[in-house]
């Protein structure tokens, strides 16, 4: 089984969160980017798996810079067989998605995963728009996966339930929680991953449909109220008519 | 301007979807709306702003193909320049497909009513808000549940068959478990979590009734659900679950900030934590420096004598 899986760039979840140029760009000063974690606990492990009980091939592929390829390595010592990187600083999800939906017409896979969303973006819109424009169908947040002859078993968590799915390959999914554990890279892989083959593909012709015009920070809070632990008579009145949230 | 709506019968009464009918309503006069499945919850929608439902009771909701060919049909039956979703499960699998097929920009999810032409939405898993514009003519805005609040103003409208023609669905359910009268996380107004401070499974039981009494929904801390102490699905933060309840309660949570992620955009949120250092304590609006096991059953009773 041949799989493509969609990797991201995000900054390091511990990064300060702060915007330059009048607010219209995200100060990367001191940020350190890593592998999206969606992407790497869930989509690539889950592949990986897949690959080692039913033998076949695991790509990443990556929509980015020169910069991104650091990000790239350590996906690949986590131990996917080799990477492609589209070269393009991509401006919005739908670009993203175009060009490794034209990537992946030209060679051809089983199943294409992805993250449930990026933790920068959170747009959640990649995968669904690359099943779109392969007319695959495709399956949104699955926290698990298997595999069974020509169709996919997956699990989805709806309104604290579970949904049980089943759709032939080839297809699109994206990983959430609970679809496999995460695996840190070992000495061994990342040796390995330094000579694994790494593609750089020119940009493909795309569009793009949306901008991120600017940002901003929440307000900062109030200094916290504290009440008498002995005294919940006290915050159940100020939850009633103070913030009159219950 | 004409508005198209998307809803699954299946969440028609639900408080997110009265949310995407008023906030289309404040977007345009003529709203429409077009559903998945057949509810007699539909109908009701006219309340909060739809004058009519076009329904196909024929395609599934675990289909986004199918789902996406009918919108895109009442696209062009009704002429609708936006198109609303709320952000949820289906709309995750649907808008995006959608907005390549209409060539529609897609503006996933929204917090608030554009202003201009630029449309707030929660990035960096709320840390942060971004303002997006849209360069297509025809416009899709998946908006984030409890971000408006719903306005029931009008009166129960028409429900039509639309039949989309959408053929069979490739993607089939074959088994569903939702527990009974559970209220689900991300559209709960009121939500009620603990961290590794609880000390083991056996301890929810408070937590589990302080919800209860509240209409409250559970939630907790990563490492609680990587455990296995509680289940996935109410993890939140950085990397579980978003949500912006109007009251989040956290008991013995440090306040990590890949947990505040998740949860910063509730409107008040309580700390009740022995060590005053915490950081929560810093994003918090009423905190209680104490042990969760003595303060949560006086906070328990509490609620019952403020509930009668
Ligand atoms: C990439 C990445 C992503 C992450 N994503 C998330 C995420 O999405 N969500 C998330 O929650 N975490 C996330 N984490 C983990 C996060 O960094 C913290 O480790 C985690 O939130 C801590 O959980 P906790 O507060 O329950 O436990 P602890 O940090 O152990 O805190 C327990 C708290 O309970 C208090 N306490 C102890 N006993 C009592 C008592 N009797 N009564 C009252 N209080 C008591 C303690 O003072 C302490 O503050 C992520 C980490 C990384 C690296």
């Amino acid at each position: 089984m041949n799989i493509l899986v969609c990797i991201s760039k995000a900054p390091d979840t511990t990064s300060k969160i702060a915007f330059k140029d009048g607010n219209t760009k995200f100060d990367e000063t001191g940020v350190q980017y890593i592998v999206n974690p969606y992407d790497e606990w869930y989509a690539l492990v889950r592949a990986l798996e897949l690959k080692e009980s039913n033998g076949g091939n695991v790509t990443i592929i990556t929509v980015g810079t020169a910069a991104d390829e650091a990000v790239i390595r350590k996906a690949l010592a986590i131990g996917a067989d080799d990477a492609v990187r589209i070269d393009v600083n991509p401006v919005d999800a739908f670009e993203v998605a175009s060009q490794i939906a034209s990537y992946a017409k030209e060679n051809n896979y089983d199943l294409i995963l992805t993250g449930k969303e990026t933790i920068d973006f959170n747009g959640s819109q990649v995968g669904s728009m690359i099943a779109e424009s392969l007319d695959l169908p495709y399956v949104a947040l699955a926290s698990k996966l298997d595999l069974n002859g020509q169709t996919l078993r997956l699990e989805q968590e709806i309104s604290g339930g579970i949904q049980v799915l089943e759709v032939n390959y080839p297809a699109v999914v994206s990983c959430a929680k609970g679809m496999a554990e995460q695996r840190i890279p070992n000495m061994r892989g990342i040796m390995a991953a330094r000579t694994k083959p790494l593609k750089v593909v020119p940009a493909y012709a795309s569009e793009t449909y949306t901008s991120f015009e600017s940002f901003s920070l929440p307000e900062a809070k109030k200094a916290v109220k504290l009440i008498d632990p002995n005294n919940m008579d006290e915050l159940v009145s100020l939850l009633h008519n103070e913030a009159k949230v219950i | 301007m004409s508005i198209l709506v998307y809803i699954s019968g299946e969440h028609a009464g639900a408080k997110a979807s009265h949310e995407a009918v008023t906030y289309a309503k404040k977007l345009g006069s003529d709203v429409v709306v077009v559903a998945s499945g057949n509810s007699s919850d539909l109908a009701d929608l006219g309340t909060y702003g739809a004058s009519k439902v076009l329904v196909d009771a024929n395609v599934s909701d675990a289909d986004s193909r199918q789902i996406t060919a009918l919108v895109a049909k009442a696209v062009e039956a009704t002429g609708a320049d936006t198109i609303i979703f709320s952000h949820d499960l289906i709309s995750k699998a649907v808008a995006p497909r959608l907005s390549v097929r209409l060539k529609a920009g897609l503006v996933s999810g929204a917090v608030a009513l554009p202003e201009g032409d630029k449309i707030k939405v929660n990035v960096f898993s709320g840390k942060a808000f971004g303002y997006v514009t849209v360069k297509t003519a025809k416009k899709i805005i998946a908006l984030l549940p409890n971000s408006i609040s719903p306005e029931a103003t009008g009166s129960a409208c028409p429900v039509e068959n639309f039949d989309a023609g959408t053929g069979n669905a490739a993607v089939k359910v074959v088994d569903k478990k939702i527990p009974e009268g559970e209220v689900p996380l991300p559209e709960a107004e009121v939500v009620v979590s603990a961290g590794r401070g609880l000390k083991g499974p056996e301890n929810w039981g408070m937590v589990e009734e302080l919800a209860k009494l509240l209409g409250a929904a559970t939630a907790c801390s990563r490492p609680v659900a990587d455990i296995g102490w509680r289940p996935h699905h109410e993890h939140v933060g950085q990397t579980g679950l978003a949500i912006r309840p109007n009251l989040y309660i956290a008991i013995g949570i440090s306040g990590a900030i890949q947990h505040l992620a998740g949860v910063n955009g509730s409107k008040t949120i309580v700390v009740i934590n022995t060590d005053p250092e915490a950081p929560f304590f810093k994003a918090a609006d009423y905190g209680v420096v104490g042990d969760a096991f003595e303060v949560v059953p006086k906070l328990i009773e509490a609620v019952k004598k403020f509930k009668g």
